[in-house]
């Protein structure tokens, strides 16, 4: 049943409907509703787990690995600074293939300080080996955050849940939260083979020599391609045991055979759809959602861009001194292909700037004809910087 | 798709006023969204939020920035550029002020409906929150809920005596502005067929 929620209370109700045996969490803006609606669930007594109150983000993230490793379904949220100084630590999940939870309200990384939305915390850390997917509406956080902790365990990966901070954290609307007796039936009690048990014990993390480095690395890396049709695996029984699908890898809106296809992540793809709907593209246009970014879905991506000429790639991230990240990534995925679409990659809304629903119209008429041009931040206000800057 | 922006000050309960209203809204069957703005975050620094009410699902995240109402919970913000900014023709704009409707439309060039929404907050309250007291007039000027509705969201949010208190607020927050004032300036269309479908998938 639909209920007005904030964003923030229906993705901790979803963490309290996955029986979570410990949550860690030190309070960032603006993940902080989230722990906070955890922390409420756990005083009224309707959350029954080891709820830890850390005085870090490395602490937090240190402790759901621990608890994660003794057997015990953990997790964790944070934004921006607090996501980087977790990193060190969930490189260490990855790489020790734990499975955990961990929710990334998408914040800017400063400097300059800002505390808005925009990708770059949940980018810097692309290469952790942590699954990421990528949530366009608060339905989706919910569903995806169900669904993550199916996917870790049965990947023993770490999997971030990205939702847009503010766009989708302080955004109240009409949301499903499945009953608990359907998740229960979704979600079966976390039972971790490689868990630490003193009747049989176990090292984790200790030294591991060039001998043998290179195949763990590899492991690790076949470990997140054989997640690819996991993940899909599990949103359809998802969708069978609670009636709503949350977008596989990625998912398209809009006529099948466009020419011109937006490829994006997170919430702007809500506000592109909507610019879609009101008839603003004034050609046929498809959204592809990349909801899935790590592992990257490039067979997916391959099939979805077939017989499209023009493909923009829009990010809320880039990499200083290159350009695009998922634009990049996007190229090199369909650079092999004889016939590949013409990419045009910008980044829009950094640090919280607005995306409005007119972006869809000026995304197509700046790039109507015309040949790619190098990356480009696409709603920089040049005009405010001096002239060696623009 | 009705779009309306609030526009106070940290500590003014901005944020719960559009929860409110979109709740209020929910409970009558539409659909609805509601976000902040926050600039930075503490009391007294100038906060917006944003409230969009449709018949089905709505799926814009920016910024309202048509808006077919304004409701302003420090009337000093009225002096600040932009606080008008891009409110479509015909808009009113609600504002909690001690000064008559005339005087305030006159003064800034719009079309203002006042109400000592903080004094009536204090009385009934204890509280300088002026939020509720200006829902109910928002309501009760435009018609486009029934106090109920919003007598519902306030039960999903308080409970006992304070619950009480803010529908004592209402009741004599609505008696305070003329009723229907902006009748048919908002109007919900019904559901499209395409919604109704979407609804049901």
């Amino acid at each position: 049943m639909l209920k007005a929620l904030e964003g923030s209370q229906a993705l901790a109700r979803a963490v309290a409907l996955c029986r979570p045996g410990v949550v860690a969490a030190y309070p960032i803006t603006p993940q902080t509703h989230i722990v906070e609606n955890i922390s409420k669930l756990v005083a009224d007594g309707e959350m029954g787990c080891e709820l830890v109150s850390v005085e870090s983000e490395f602490s937090a993230a240190s402790v759901v690995l621990g608890a994660a490793a003794a057997g015990a379904r953990a997790y964790t949220a944070s934004s921006s600074q607090g996501i980087m100084l977790m990193s060190e630590v969930l490189y260490n999940m990855a790489g020790l293939r734990i499975p955990a939870v961990i929710t990334c309200a998408n914040r800017s990384v400063g400097a300059p300080l800002n505390i808005w939305n925009d990708q770059a915390d949940s980018m810097a850390i692309r290469d952790s080996g942590c699954i990421q997917l990528y949530c366009a509406d608060n339905q989706e956080g919910v569903d995806s955050t169900i669904q993550a902790f199916r996917i870790a365990e049965a990947t023993e990966l770490p999997v971030m849940v990205c939702v847009d901070g503010f766009v989708l954290t302080h955004t109240l609307e009409p949301i499903d939260l499945p009953s608990q007796t359907k998740v229960d039936r979704f979600l079966p009690e976390f039972d971790f083979a490689r868990r630490l048990d003193p009747k049989a014990p176990k090292s984790f993390g200790t030294l591991v020599d060039p001998g043998w480095f290179t195949e763990v690395r590899h492991s690790h890396h076949r470990a997140m391609q054989k997640a690819l049709p996991v993940i899909e695996e599990i949103d359809a029984a998802y969708e069978k045991a609670i009636g709503r699908a949350a977008g596989g890898l990625l998912k398209t809106h809009g006529p099948k055979g466009a020419k011109t296809a937006v490829l994006a992540l997170g919430s702007v793809v809500s506000t592109l759809r909507q610019g879609l709907n009101d008839g603003l593209a004034k050609t046929p246009v498809k959204i592809i959602q990349l909801r899935c970014f790590r592992p990257f879905p490039t067979e997916a991506l391959i099939e979805a861009v077939d017989g499209v000429d023009d493909l923009i790639v829009l990010e809320r991230a880039f990499s200083p001194g290159l350009g695009g990240i998922v634009g990049t990534e996007v190229t090199a995925a369909l650079a092999h292909l004889k016939k590949r679409p013409r990419i045009h990659n910008f980044a829009v809304g950094l640090g919280g700037r607005d995306v409005p629903v007119e972006l869809l119209p000026e995304l197509i008429a700046a790039t109507r004809g015309t040949t790619p041009e190098p990356f480009r931040i696409f709603d920089v206000e040049l005009d405010k910087l001096p002239a060696e800057d623009r | 798709m009705i779009e309306i922006r609030i526009h106070g000050r940290g500590g003014q309960g901005n944020v719960v006023a559009a929860y409110l209203l979109a709740s209020a809204a929910f409970a009558e069957g539409a659909h609805c969204q509601a976000f902040p703005s926050f600039g930075a975050e503490r009391r007294g620094a100038p906060v917006t939020a944003f409230v969009r009410i449709a018949p089905g699902p709505i799926l814009a995240r920016s910024q309202v920035r048509n808006p077919a109402a304004l409701i302003v919970q420090d009337d000093s913000l009225l002096h600040i550029p932009g606080t008008a900014a891009g409110l479509l023709k015909g808009g009113g704009v609600l504002v909690n002020a001690p000064e008559d409707a005339a005087t305030l439309s006159a003064r800034h060039g719009l079309d203002i409906l006042s109400l000592p929404a903080t004094a009536l907050a204090l009385e009934y309250l204890g509280r300088p929150t002026p939020n509720v007291a200006l829902l109910a007039a928002f309501l009760t000027v435009t018609g486009l809920f029934p106090l109920s509705a919003l007598s519902k969201a306030l039960g999903e949010r308080f409970s006992g005596e304070v619950l009480r208190r803010n529908e004592k607020l209402v009741a004599r927050a609505a008696e305070a502005v003329p009723e229907g004032a902006w009748a048919n300036r908002l109007v919900l269309e019904q559901p499209t067929k395409e919604a109704r479908r979407a609804e049901s998938a």
